[in-house]
């Protein structure tokens, strides 16, 4: 018998309280007050069911088993090869593909699924650090019943009772984020079904109200607009930042960098315009850009359309330069059908209607813009929907509570009172990853299972359908909404893949087998992405700007690009990982402009307090170039008070801020200075490129009249030197890196830290100047501060030919292989230093303190093919050494060479917009080679003859004369 | 005008007959009875001892992350320690051989303090390099030895010739400071009272016995050590510059740096040896002995030394415009202009502006001016280390790097530490050992009127 014992106990525990409630059909009332039984009854029930547990079990050991070891191990698995499972993760309710790399049963990587839309090979950061959430030793564990343990079953029992008491579902509420789950959807529509009078509502912080009522009022129903990027030559974002902060955003960042890579056919290459009231991602790749308040933007967005005729009456004074607004319209002008305006996520609904009107009266409907059926699986409102809940909460009409996986008591608006509400309701039972906020003030907590735990489906962007599986049995024995939406429909026993497979089977009834293995392994079901909608514009009434007086400031409240909405605060990678455009870590700040903060006195690390109404919130100031003035810009995602051990109590809590009224834009702020000064771990200190040759930029035109002499290229490669090269072998591995096509959103950076075991330091660590990222994004301002240009620039280590870290470790531990890669002898390392100091690039990395911690948990994480850093030692980017030899035994072993493509790094696969290209020198055919012989081909500090392998390509940016 | 007429001379010693030289200076050691000025001076010195073994203790235990280093500022307190500590070093040096071989006699009544002084502060120095490891255990893999696995130390990295330098360093002074003291641990072995002290010097002594054969090995083999010591002088430093000269680091990459390191280390050497005589011969009464026209001649060559640094300085700058690198003169303007500029001020009026002074004769017939601007210049000198190892570091090729260096409670315990530690030998060296040469003065007063 090689039964596992604690199957047998939980079978006898489930039967247990089978017998005692449901076989009886009791209803318990202990069950609608908190706690286990502690009464007379219940002491002598529960000392019946000792008994029985006891006589169920046999005996109290455990029974005899023999253990052997695995002759045929498990299917598919050999030791210390890695399996990938195709999967999908969500971000905000749309899903994107992934594949996640399991070692030994362990998944330790994320990468994007190719054949995934939302993907293609790529992922964003939040995907990459997945894996570390999936890891995380703060995750919920046990179930919790007014604070205390519980189990699963006492939760089903104390729900399932409640829910017997109300068949009807009267004062039932079930709210979830935004579900674009089919599956999901169905099991919620049952329950509401079983239980008519019981009501769902959705609300996510982060969600699409104004682009959905910005379809309604244009189309008169919600759509999802979706963007081909690849097909458009001239794109106009009114404070969209669809390179990182949109659903589907990394399939845009793909489709958009193909018409701005270096090598981009020049019929091909697009031209961005951006007015924006935050500095972004897409502000930075912008040709044109315009800062401008956010209130601002709708009066922009009516000046454009009405001199594009889009629309019929325009603003009396358009707030963007004249020059530009000409420039804009007789681009978009000269590009029908070819071009894109897009609204952002922020602006009010007429805004996005607007950028459909104009979309139209282009033509772009059915070409760069297409239409789509919301991929939400129902549109509701979610501001609405919130508020609605907490009014009756208030009301007292609401007497049992669902959270599935939503963590309201810290993102719902302030003014609605979401907390105080919650008290009211007698019965809250809180499904979430974490013991959040809404945990702590839930009776009930049950611990989700995380994404890569479970069996489930999501949508992404385009409507493409991934089946979730799972790559490791839940750690805590998580459950997923869909699990627990069938045990409140009464189906306690069916788990999720049961109930996954049932709802599919009821879709794809024939051959459902192949079908289900199929979509699985191929990470998407085929023939789910949604058909293109050509509804019929209707007129609109454009609401008469109100914009105040310019005297008073204005709050712009933006999602975080590394804690999102606060839900990835508990994440290390993700919080150590510096914000693109501040390169801060750890905290969000209150961005100013820096005449704002000349004007008012302030200097970085200031403390503010920020007061609309009644209300303030103190925040640390940071002067950012390219802010608009008289906006003062605040991320959500921070101030969490039960994040976990890493995320409680970081930055400020900017929903304190956040209303019904006003959930992005916050009119009628005052900024007070309150004498105190906060640190702020900024991972760069210095902004500018002081003239020297760091970020190349050209423009098309001399792009395409580049030649070696005339782009004054160094010849790095013909420099004289007085060593010999030194011999190497059939391999010379270089990359390539091409600026024009680099957004600078950071998912190499932390593809990296996952794939190679790279430590988390901390927030006084990164103050120091200590952070471990072996590939680091530079980002330099170029121009005015007011509206400078922004540039990033990836920089892992340049592998120099003549590389100055080897000449001065004395102890040899800093050497060349015969592949040209300058590796990093860890064992050999003592840690003089003497290495970084000599680097020009600062790419070496030291290991100041043991960063590395044991953690068995976090343990579980690490790539087994990466040595675990100790204290003392200097590490650093080596091409993804373990995946170029992996590959190269696998060639080896075949008897053939490597192929140009077959070693591919961490950086390089997560890169949404392929600007990294990694290869082979010694094959003339190799992509890399291709690069590298471009005249936009350039290294960094040539001058120094170091003879990197790493090398860039020029930005080339495409502005319009006169614009 | 008595104490010019006792400076006439070459020998600027008084006029002792060599009995009345042996009884005090050996007196200090074997019967003077304890001051408790030393005994607070020991007391302070060896409570900033014990910070120096917690400062290390912590560090072992954690690691070099409790100091400011960062990236890019990789390097900071521990190597400005190191380099500052070897320099003082050399002025010992430059006084008992160079000196000597010069003939200058007057070094006699300075040259066992200072040699005593080279070896606390090579002790000092040698130590700095170790802590500042990330894995300080594993240091003696610099050092070539026959290694199971073949390995051997990277030949071209100047860490390595550093470990040579340093060692030769300390193992001559070593040797040359003890062939020194062999007459003289025979003459407190034949004066000690107590039968502990007898045989502990006694064994020191190594059975001399002053045979005219010993005097003559005595003086040929010092004069053979001297001859070994001299070179030193200049190429310890010279190596250790090229620790940083070696180096692309704009701020470091400089051919000037072997000459102006070692006028560099003279000049806080002299400093040091200024600290450090000035009291001492305040408080064991050897004003007779360590005069003022000693104190005079070495302020002389503070001053001489601290002109060749101040060229050392315009050179810099000249050199990195003529040269017309931009990232050397981004370095220069950083250097005088940015975040550290009011060190390198500090460091142009502690050890040009300043030492000025010592144009002025009265100055440097003054024990307390000449004891001042040691002080001045040993905190120059410092500073300078500092700003030329931290300031370029900070400031290098790539903007998006450049990040400040702020020192953390450990690396000025670590600095406070060793200089306590070195006090601490200092003193105790004092209590158990003639400070100066009893043997060589004793020649010097009895050759005296011949050099008259």
């Amino acid at each position: 018998m090689s039964r596992d014992p604690n199957d047998t106990d939980r079978a006898a525990h489930l039967r247990f309280w089978r017998s005692v409630e449901e076989a009886q059909g009791e209803v318990d009332p202990s069950a609608d007050t908190i706690g286990l039984p502690t009464g007379r009854r219940d002491f002598m029930r529960l000392m019946g069911a000792s008994i029985a547990l006891a006589g169920l079990a046999g005996c109290s050991r455990p029974p005899l088993e023999r253990i052997v070891p695995f002759r045929d191990g498990p299917q598919q698995q050999t030791y210390g090869k890695p399996i990938f499972y195709a999967s999908a993760i969500a971000r905000d309710g749309y899903g994107a593909g992934v594949l996640v790399e399991c070692n030994m049963g362990r998944p330790t990587k994320i990468e994007g699924n190719p054949l995934h839309p939302a993907s293609l090979g790529a992922t964003d950061v939040f995907s990459q650090a997945a894996v570390l959430e999936l890891w995380d030793p703060d995750r919920s564990q046990t179930v919790r019943a007014g604070g205390a343990i519980a189990t699963w079953d006492a939760s089903i029992a104390a729900l399932q009772g409640r829910l017997r008491a109300r068949p009807r579902g009267a004062g039932v509420r079930l709210l979830t984020e935004t579900v674009t789950s089919p599956s999901l959807h169905a099991a919620i529509r049952a329950l509401l079904g079983r239980y008519p009078e019981a009501r769902w509502h959705q609300w996510q912080p982060v969600n699409r109200d104004n682009a959905y009522a910005g379809a309604r009022l244009a189309y008169g129903t919600p759509l999802d607009t979706t963007y081909r990027f690849d097909r458009a030559r001239v794109i106009l974002s009114l404070d969209a930042d669809f390179l990182d902060a949109m659903p589907g955003c990394v399939r845009y960042a793909h489709d958009f960098a193909s018409t701005r890579a270096a090598h981009a056919p020049a019929e091909r290459r697009s031209r961005l315009y951006v007015v924006e009231s935050t500095p972004s991602l897409t502000g930075a790749a912008a040709d044109h850009r315009v800062p401008l308040r956010a209130r601002d933007v709708p009066a922009a967005a009516q000046a454009i359309a009405h001199a594009l005729g889009a629309a019929s009456d325009g603003p009396a004074t358009a707030p963007v330069p004249a020059e530009w607004l000409q420039a804009v319209v007789a681009d978009l002008s000269q590009s029908r059908g070819g071009c894109i305006v897009i609204a952002g996520e922020r602006q009010p609904p007429h805004v996005h209607a607007l950028a459909h009107a104009m979309n139209e009266h282009l033509g772009n409907v059915g070409g760069t813009v297409v239409h789509l059926p919301a991929a939400a699986a129902e549109v509701v409102d979610c501001t609405a929907s919130l508020r609605e809940l907490a009014r009756d909460m208030h009301a007292g009409s609401v007497d049992t509570l669902l959270v599935l996986d939503a963590n309201p008591v810290h993102t719902a608006p302030a003014d609605l009172g979401f907390s105080d509400a919650l008290t009211r309701v007698p019965f809250k039972l809180h499904l979430g990853l974490y013991e959040d906020e809404t945990a702590a003030a839930s009776d009930w907590h049950v611990p989700a299972a995380h994404a890569l735990e479970s069996w489930g489906d999501v949508v992404a962007f385009d409507g493409t359908c991934t089946l979730q599986q799972p790559c490791i049995a839940p750690l805590y024995g998580g459950r997923t909404p869909l699990e627990l939406i069938a045990v409140a429909t009464g189906d306690a026993q069916a788990d999720a893949r049961t109930l996954l497979t049932r709802y599919w089977s009821g879709r794809q009834p024939q051959d459902f087998d192949a079908f289900f293995d199929d979509a699985l392994r191929r990470g998407v079901v085929p023939g789910t992405a949604s058909a293109p909608q050509r509804p019929a514009l209707r007129p609109f009434d454009v609401p008469p700007s109100t914009t105040p007086p310019g005297a008073s400031l204005e709050l712009v409240l933006t999602t975080d690009p590394r804690t999102g909405d606060g839900r990835h605060a508990n994440n290390a990678w993700l919080q150590e990982l510096p914000k693109p455009l501040t390169q801060l870590t750890w905290d969000n700040a209150a961005l100013v402009s820096p005449a704002l903060a000349q004007r008012l006195g302030l200097v970085n690390e200031d403390v503010v307090s920020l007061r609309v109404a009644d209300r303030s919130l103190d925040a640390p100031v940071w002067i950012t170039p390219g802010m608009p003035d008289g906006c003062v810009s605040l991320s959500l995602g921070y101030g969490r008070t039960r994040a976990g051990t890493v995320g409680s109590g970081r930055g400020a809590n900017a929903y304190a801020l956040r209303t019904v009224d006003a959930p992005w834009f916050v009119p009628g702020v005052s900024l007070v200075r309150t004498g105190r000064r906060y640190a702020l771990a900024s991972a760069q200190t210095h902004g500018r490129m002081e003239g020297r040759d760091i970020v190349r930029m050209v423009s098309v035109a001399q792009a395409a009249a580049c030649t070696a002499q005339a782009c004054g290229t160094p010849g790095y490669r013909d420099q004289r030197t007085l060593y010999d090269s030194p011999p190497f072998g059939p391999y010379a591995w270089a990359m390539s890196i091409d600026l024009s096509s680099c957004i600078g959103c950071a998912a190499c950076t932390i593809a990296c830290q996952a794939e190679n075991n790279i430590p988390v330091v901390g927030k006084e660590e990164v103050r120091r100047g200590r952070e471990m990222h072996w590939i680091r994004v530079d980002r330099y301002h170029e121009g005015s501060v007011q509206n400078p240009r922004t540039v990033f620039q990836p920089v892992p280590c340049m592998q120099c030919e003549h590389a100055p870290c080897e000449v001065v470790c004395p102890v040899e531990a800093s050497v060349h292989d015969a592949q040209g890669i300058n590796v990093q002898v860890y064992n050999r390392c003592v840690g003089t230093r003497f290495c970084s100091n000599n680097c020009p690039y600062k790419v070496r990395r030291f290991n100041f303190l043991q960063y590395s911690k044991d953690v068995p948990s976090l343990d579980a994480q690490r790539n087994p093919e990466v040595s675990v850093r100790m204290r003392g030692v200097m590490e650093k980017c080596n091409y993804c050494l373990q995946r170029i030899t992996t590959a190269r035994i696998a060639a080896d072993r075949e008897g053939r060479s490597l192929r140009d493509g077959e070693v591919v790094t961490a950086c390089q696969a997560v890169c949404p917009t392929r600007a990294i290209v990694f290869g082979n020198l010694n094959d003339p055919q190799s992509e890399v080679n291709r690069r590298k012989n471009s005249p936009l081909d350039y290294a960094l500090l040539a001058e120094l003859n170091t003879r990197p392998r790493t090398t860039y390509l020029a930005r080339v940016t495409n502005e319009r004369h006169g614009a | 005008m008595a104490p010019e007429a006792a400076l006439a001379g070459d020998a600027p010693g008084p006029r002792y007959s060599g009995a009345v030289i042996t009884d005090r200076i050996a007196g200090i050691v074997l019967a003077r009875p304890t001051h408790w000025g030393f005994l607070a001076g020991l007391g302070v010195s060896a409570a900033f001892t014990v910070l120096f073994l917690v400062a290390v203790g912590y560090l072992f235990a954690v690691g070099v992350g409790i100091w400011g280093i960062d990236q890019p500022v990789a390097w900071a307190f521990a190597i400005t320690n190191f380099v500052w500590w070897v320099g003082i070093g050399h002025a010992g040096t430059f006084i008992s051989a160079f000196l000597l071989l010069l003939r200058q006699h007057w070094r006699t009544s300075i040259n066992r303090f200072a040699e005593a002084m080279t070896i606390f502060a090579v002790a000092m120095a040698g130590l700095m390099p170790i802590l500042h490891l990330g894995r300080p255990w594993f240091f003696y893999w610099l050092a070539p030895y026959p290694d199971v696995m073949n390995v051997w130390p990277q030949w071209r990295s100047p860490l390595v010739w550093d470990i040579f330098a340093i060692g030769t360093y300390i193992i001559v002074s070593i040797v040359f400071w003890y062939m020194g003291l062999l007459p003289d641990l025979a003459t407190l072995r034949d004066r000690a009272r107590t039968r502990g002290k007898q045989i502990a010097y006694g064994v020191f002594a190594l059975g001399w016995r002053g045979e005219a054969r010993h005097w003559h090995r005595y003086e040929t083999a010092y004069l053979l050590l001297a001859g070994l010591a001299t070179p030193l002088v200049i190429s310890v430093h010279s190596v250790v510059s090229l620790d940083f000269s070696f180096g692309l680091v704009p701020g470091w990459h400089s051919t000037i740096f072997p000459p102006y390191f070692v006028a560099g280390a003279l000049y806080s050497g002299f400093a040091m040896a200024l600290v450090l005589a000035v009291p001492l011969r305040a408080a064991f009464g050897l004003r007779d002995f360590i005069t003022e026209r000693h104190l005079a001649k070495m302020g002389t060559l503070m001053l001489v030394t601290g002109l060749l640094v101040a060229y050392s300085y315009g050179v810099e700058v000249f050199s990195a415009y003529f040269g017309g690198d931009a990232h050397e003169i981004a370095i220069m303007e950083d250097r005088y202009t940015g975040a550290y500029a009011p060190v390198a001020w500090a460091v142009i009026l502690c050890n040009v502006v300043i030492p000025q002074a010592l144009w002025l004769g009265w100055v440097r017939r003054s024990a307390l001016a000449l004891f001042a601007l040691g002080l001045v210049v040993l905190v120059g000198m410092w500073l300078e280390r500092f700003l030329i190892i931290v300031q370029s570091l900070a400031h290098d090729f790539l903007p998006s790097s450049w990040h400040l260096f702020v020192p953390t409670f450990w690396d000025l315990a670590t600095l406070a530490g060793s200089i306590g530690a070195f006090a601490l030998m200092f003193l105790l060296f004092l209590r158990f050992l003639p400070a100066i040469s009893m043997a060589e003065l004793r020649k010097e007063a009895h050759h005296e009127p011949m050099h008259q």
